[in-house]
Order: C-alpha cells, then sequence, then structure tokens
C-alpha cells in the first residue's frame, strides 16, 4: 500500500530523512516512534502530498508522489496535531465546509458526527471544544470521504487519560474498517496496543520494525532504546 | 570551486581596463557640453550605473524563473547577488543624478520618470532583502525571492510607464521637470564614442562583480554543508 | 471546471461566515480607513478646492491601508491553527485556494469602502456615487486585492509577517494606484471622458496581467 525507497529529505543543508526505506502492508497499523527530529513529522508530511521528497520514490496507494499527489488526497485522510478546523465555525459547519471540498453527501456528515460522538454538540463553535473533542472532530474530518489511508501526527498529544481513551476507541473502530494507517507517537504502550506493527525512526532511516503480536509488553522499551543505539 | 578561475582574474583586469578608459574618454576625449560645462560629464556614469542597475534587475527575474523551474541552488545565489549589486549601483546613480542636477537646475530632486522609478526599484530591492531575511527555510526563502523578483519586474515597467503618462499628461508644476523630461541636449559623434564605450565598460564590470559574488555564495554554501556535516559527525 | 467552482465558492463561504461570527477584521479595518480619513483630514487643511484636487489620493491612501490590514489577518487564522494545511490536503487545485481567498478578501475590502465612501462624500463634500467612479473603486480594489493575497500567503510563513505585507505589497501595487487615483480624480472633478479613459485601460490591463501571473505562480508558494 506505500511503499518508500531510499527516500532524501534536505532543507538547504540540512539533511532530515537518509535514503529512508519503509514498506505497509493494505489494512496494517504501524506506530511510527522516534525520538524529536528524528523525521517523523517529515515523513509524514511527505506521504501526505505536503512535502516533496528530494530524491528516492514514494508511493502511497497507487499513487505516485510528488506527481500525482492530487489524485491521492482525495482518498487520504490526514489528522495532524494542529488541530486544522476553523474555531469560529461550529463542527457541523467544518464538516460542512470540508465535504465540498471532498464531494460529500450531508447523510455522512451527519454519520461522521455520530462515529466520533460529537452529533449533540454539532451546533456548537469550535472554539468551545475542549481539546479532547477537537481531535475527535478532526478524526472525524479525516475520515469524512472514507479514505483507505489514514496518516495521523502525534494525535494524543495534549489528551487527558479520559480523552486519550475515547480516541483510542475511535481509532480501533475506524481502523477495523479496513483502513492503512500510519500514526507517529511518543507513547509506546498506547502504540503497542493500537497498531499491529512498530517501527522506530532514528536519525533520518528505519533503525527497527516489529510486530506487535511478536513483541512482549514488557520488552517495549529495550526495543526502543536499542534500537535507537544500533540506529547511530 | 576553492581555486579561483584564470578567467575570472582575466575578468577583473578587463573590467579595470575598460572602467579606465572609459574614464578617459569621458574626460580627455569627449567635448565639453556648451551649455552645462564640465558636470554634464557626470552623466556618462550617471547612465552606465543605471544601466548596471536594470541590467541586475532584468537578471533577478530571469534566474527567478530559471530557479522555480529547475530548483538549483546556483540561481537563487545569482538573484541575490544581482540584486545587491543593482541595490548599490541605482543608489550611485541616483546620487549623480543630483549631482547633475543641482547645477543645471538648481534642485536636488526631479521628478523624472526613470529617477522616480530608479527610486522604486530601490525600495523594491529593499523589500526583496528584506523578505529573504524574515524566511529560515532556504528552499523557501530561494522560491520567494524568485517569485517577488518575478512580479517586480512585471510591476516595474507597468509603473514607469504610468508614471511618464502621469508627467505628459498632467505636466508638474515642481520647477524642473519640465525641463528633465525635455531630455536636456543633443550628442555629439565623439560624446557617443563616449557614451557607448561606457554602457560597455560598466556591462564588464557587472559581469566581473556578479562573478565574484556568486563564486563568494556558492563558497559560502558550501562551508554551511560542512559545517552541518561536522556537527552530525559529532553526534 | 465544475469542481473548481464549487470550491472557491465553498472558500469564501466559509471566510465570509468566519468573519461574520466575529466581525473582528471588518471593525479592524473600518475604525482603521476612519481614522485615516481624519488624519488627512487635519494634516492637510485646505480650502475646498485644493481638496478637490486631492480627493483621490485621499480616498485611495485610505483604502490601501485598510486593505493591508484585511488582507494580513485573512492568511494568519489559517496559517495559526493550521488550517493552510487542512486546505492543502483537500483534493483541490491550489489557484482554487487562491481565487477563493482573493474574492474573500475583495469582498471585505469593497465593504470597507462601501461604508467609507459615503463617509468620505459627507465630510468632503464630493459626490462619489457615480457608477463609473464605484467601478474605478471596483477595478482598483480587484487589483490591489489579487496581488495583496498573492503575498500575503508568501508572508504569513516569513517571521516578521506584519511588517512585511505593506513593504512588499506597496511598491508593486504602484501603478493601480497611479490609476486608480488619476481616474478616480477624473470623475471627481468632472472631466471629460476621454482625458482619462487612458487610466482605466491601464487599470485593466494591469488586472488581467497580474491576475495572470499570480495564477500561474501561486502554486509555488505553497510547495515544500
Amino acid at each position: 500500500m506505500i511503499k518508500v525507497q531510499k527516500l532524501v529529505k534536505r532543507y538547504g543543508p540540512l539533511t532530515v530523512l537518509r535514503e529512508l526505506d519503509l514498506s505497509v502492508e493494505s489494512g496494517e497499523f504501524v506506530a511510527l516512534l522516534g525520538p524529536n527530529g528524528a523525521g517523523k513529522t517529515t515523513l509524514l508530511r511527505i506521504l501526505s502530498s505536503l512535502a516533496r521528497p528530494t530524491s528516492g520514490s514514494v508511493q502511497v496507494g497507487s499513487y505516485i508522489l510528488p506527481s500525482q499527489g492530487a489524485s491521492l488526497r482525495a482518498n487520504l485522510g490526514v489528522v495532524s496535531h494542529q488541530p486544522l478546523l476553523y474555531g469560529d465555525l461550529s463542527a457541523e459547519e467544518n464538516l460542512q465546509f470540508f465535504s465540498k471540498l471532498y464531494s460529500v453527501t450531508p447523510e455522512r456528515i451527519t454519520q461522521v458526527l455520530e462515529l466520533v460522538g460529537l452529533y449533540r454538540r454539532r451546533d456548537d463553535l469550535v472554539r468551545t471544544f475542549s481539546r479532547g473533542m477537537q481531535q475527535r472532530l478532526a478524526i472525524g474530518r479525516a475520515i469524512l470521504h472514507n479514505p483507505s489511508i489514514l496518516l495521523l501526527d502525534e494525535p494524543h498529544t495534549g489528551l487527558d487519560q479520559a480523552a486519550g481513551e475515547i480516541l483510542d476507541r475511535i481509532l480501533t473502530e475506524v481502523a477495523l474498517e479496513g483502513r492503512t494507517v500510519v500514526m507517529t507517537s511518543h507513547d509506546l504502550l498506547r502504540s503497542s496496543e493500537l497498531a499491529t506493527r512498530l517501527v522506530l525512526l532514528s536519525k533520518g532511516k528505519i533503525a527497527r520494525s516489529v510486530l506487535t503480536a511478536d513483541l512482549d509488553p514488557a520488552q517495549l522499551v529495550d526495543f526502543y532504546k536499542s534500537g535507537l543505539e544500533e540506529g547511530s | 570551486m576553492l581555486k579561483k578561475p584564470r578567467l575570472l582574474t582575466a575578468l577583473d583586469v578587463l573590467a579595470a581596463l575598460v572602467i579606465l578608459i572609459a574614464a578617459g574618454l569621458v574626460f580627455f576625449y569627449a567635448p565639453v557640453e556648451q551649455m552645462m560645462g564640465q558636470v554634464q560629464k557626470v552623466f556618462y556614469f550617471h547612465v552606465g550605473t543605471a544601466w548596471v542597475g536594470m541590467l541586475g534587475f532584468m537578471v533577478a527575474a530571469v534566474v527567478g524563473i530559471l530557479y522555480l523551474r529547475t530548483e538549483k541552488e546556483v540561481f537563487d545565489i545569482a538573484g541575490l547577488s544581482a540584486v545587491e549589486i543593482s541595490l548599490v549601483f541605482f543608489l550611485v546613480a541616483i546620487i549623480l543624478g543630483s549631482i547633475w542636477a543641482r547645477p543645471i537646475w538648481n534642485t536636488w530632486w526631479t521628478w523624472d520618470p526613470r529617477l522616480t522609478t530608479a527610486a522604486i526599484v530601490e525600495l523594491i530591492f529593499a523589500a526583496y532583502l528584506l523578505l529573504r531575511s524574515g524566511v529560515d527555510d532556504p528552499g523557501k526563502r530561494a522560491r520567494f525571492s524568485a517569485i517577488y523578483a518575478i512580479f517586480g519586474s512585471v510591476s516595474v515597467p507597468l509603473t514607469f510607464i504610468s508614471i511618464r503618462l502621469l508627467r505628459t499628461i498632467h505636466p508638474v508644476v515642481i520647477g524642473s521637470a519640465e525641463a528633465a523630461s525635455q531630455g536636456g541636449f543633443n550628442m555629439g559623434p565623439r560624446m557617443k564614442v563616449a557614451f557607448f564605450f561606457s554602457l560597455f565598460a560598466f556591462s564588464v564590470l557587472f559581469a566581473d562583480l556578479i562573478w565574484h559574488r556568486i563564486r563568494l555564495g556558492r563558497l559560502q554554501s558550501s562551508v554551511n554543508e560542512l559545517r552541518i556535516q561536522a556537527y552530525e559527525k559529532e553526534s | 471546471m465544475k469542481t473548481f467552482l464549487r470550491s472557491v465558492g465553498a472558500i469564501v463561504w466559509k471566510d465570509l461566515k468566519t468573519e461574520w461570527r466575529t466581525r473582528e477584521n471588518l471593525s479592524a479595518m473600518l475604525v482603521f480607513a476612519l481614522l485615516v480619513i481624519l488624519i488627512f483630514n487635519f494634516s492637510l487643511e485646505l480650502d475646498l478646492r485644493a481638496r478637490e484636487s486631492l480627493a483621490g489620493g485621499v480616498l485611495w491612501a485610505t483604502f490601501i491601508f485598510a486593505g493591508t490590514i484585511g488582507l494580513n489577518r485573512s492568511l494568519a487564522v489559517e496559517k495559526d491553527r493550521g488550517c493552510l494545511d487542512g486546505l492543502l490536503l483537500a483534493p483541490v487545485d491550489r489557484s482554487a485556494i487562491f481565487v477563493g481567498k482573493a474574492i474573500g478578501n475583495l469582498f471585505f475590502m469593497l465593504l470597507v469602502e462601501a461604508i467609507v465612501l459615503p463617509v468620505f462624500s459627507f465630510l468632503y463634500s464630493i459626490s462619489v456615487f457615480q457608477p463609473g467612479f464605484l467601478g474605478v473603486v471596483l477595478l482598483g480594489s480587484i487589483g490591489y486585492s489579487a496581488v495583496g493575497t498573492l503575498l500575503s500567503t508568501m508572508v504569513v510563513q516569513t517571521r516578521t509577517r506584519d511588517i512585511l505585507l505593506p513593504i512588499l505589497l506597496f511598491p508593486l501595487t504602484l501603478p493601480v494606484v497611479i490609476a486608480a487615483v488619476r481616474a478616480s480624480q477624473g470623475f471627481i472633478q468632472g472631466l471629460p471622458l476621454n482625458e482619462f479613459t487612458v487610466w482605466i485601460n491601464i487599470l485593466v490591463a494591469y488586472d488581467l496581467i497580474f491576475l495572470a501571473v499570480a495564477i500561474m505562480i501561486f502554486d509555488y508558494i505553497l510547495e515544500e
């Protein structure tokens, strides 16, 4: 589903991604872990067609980036750690706006609002929402057009325990619908519970990759630390 | 890259030579103009430096387009070099214009279309440099600079036409505009020689300076890369 | 084409709705415009005839300063909540974003002008409600909004965004200003039309040229 080969990304003299290789099968839920500055957000931006690779080949779905970026976007849902929502519009109005950009029916809007548990707050302005609610609406926005690929950039940032659990529930339901999901995260435990595979990114390259089924939770921290050492 | 190319050294010599010859022609070969006297000789350098300013401006726009197309860093450096050099040369041109205008028309500034446009171009150059200093990401900085240069090159001719139109349709009562827009004097054959040679000399000077500046920019870029590579090796 | 228009429409509608909820941007523009007119009134203590010959200039200076405020805020809203990314992630043509934002900006500028003009007319005892004059105001605003939208999309991604926009914008839009002032003066002073049609032509030419260049170049501003 996602195939990245020898991806290099440079910002001027700074090299962020160094000949990165990554392969994600259809239906997988991959958690991308790694320290700050490892290149997680950059990789996600490239996969979502917001940034262009300096060199290397990137294929997401059946679309080659960056040339087929526009076609990819119709089939892609993205949740960033910024809400990407308009605070002065209501929840429903936000979804209405995006539904026009993505050619989505009004019934779908209602369906999504119910799915993320915000139907009763649909007429409230987003700037009155808590962070947790904004993230739920953001996920709603991301799945509005039924994309087959979902990219999430540290979606649990700033959420308390309860909100985090609600988010996890939604993510699990949503992912179960057969989507391919790539999520960056700092939360080892949560990632191992949600994802089917853990991938460790360090200094611009993939350092380790392991199926969560094969990994004992007790070994998580070791996996992370040793992977970082290996990568340098 | 480190060693200075022989061609550049040759160009240095050539530039120095033609400027000297041009100065010689202007001061000793060209006759003294009847009405304006010696101060008229400023004119040759005034037009010469203004010509370089314009040249630089056009170069900045062209390499801007080239950068957007190819994303090669050298075009961005070339754009910056052209703007820096033109900024200085236009300034010199404006000052020389004032020196010329004062004894002749008894004013430091004439709202002549060309001079006014030159002042506006200076402001655009200054804006260009301010824009560059406000962007940290080198790729964005190069792209934005290119875009602004391209827009500038479209806008400035329109501005020039507008100002020209303004002066002819609405003759301004601010004293000297009348005389300035009338042009000034006729050029005899010897004057023409000095004039065109000056233009040529300044063009050579521009080529020499911009080559040096581009080279400087590329060296700077290499140093940056080496520095970052060194940091990465350390960690 | 249909999706393009629908996207543009959606963006314009969204901008109008969000602004209407708070009206912050509009009020800032309006208050600023009235202040500028007031300042001009006191700094240029003129007799009636002199006023008439400067009216066009005063008016356009006001519109330009007020316009800058609107432009800055319009793009700042997108940038600050990451909404620009939201727009970029949608399967819409980049130029639809430009056209949508530009139309929104134009609309707000016209709204402010619609309020400022009667006030101006009242204070300066000059009638401005001729169709030709209003046409000039529209043409000038179109050119200004187009270039302004393009530059503010660029500027909002810099560190010095607030001061940078006027510095970049004013020199570039001089042809619009010159032509708009000249054409406005023509109507204000009741000059025969053929004396100043050339300025109206320049305005139209400028608008077309800059819109074309802006649409071609806009993609490059949003790349990474």
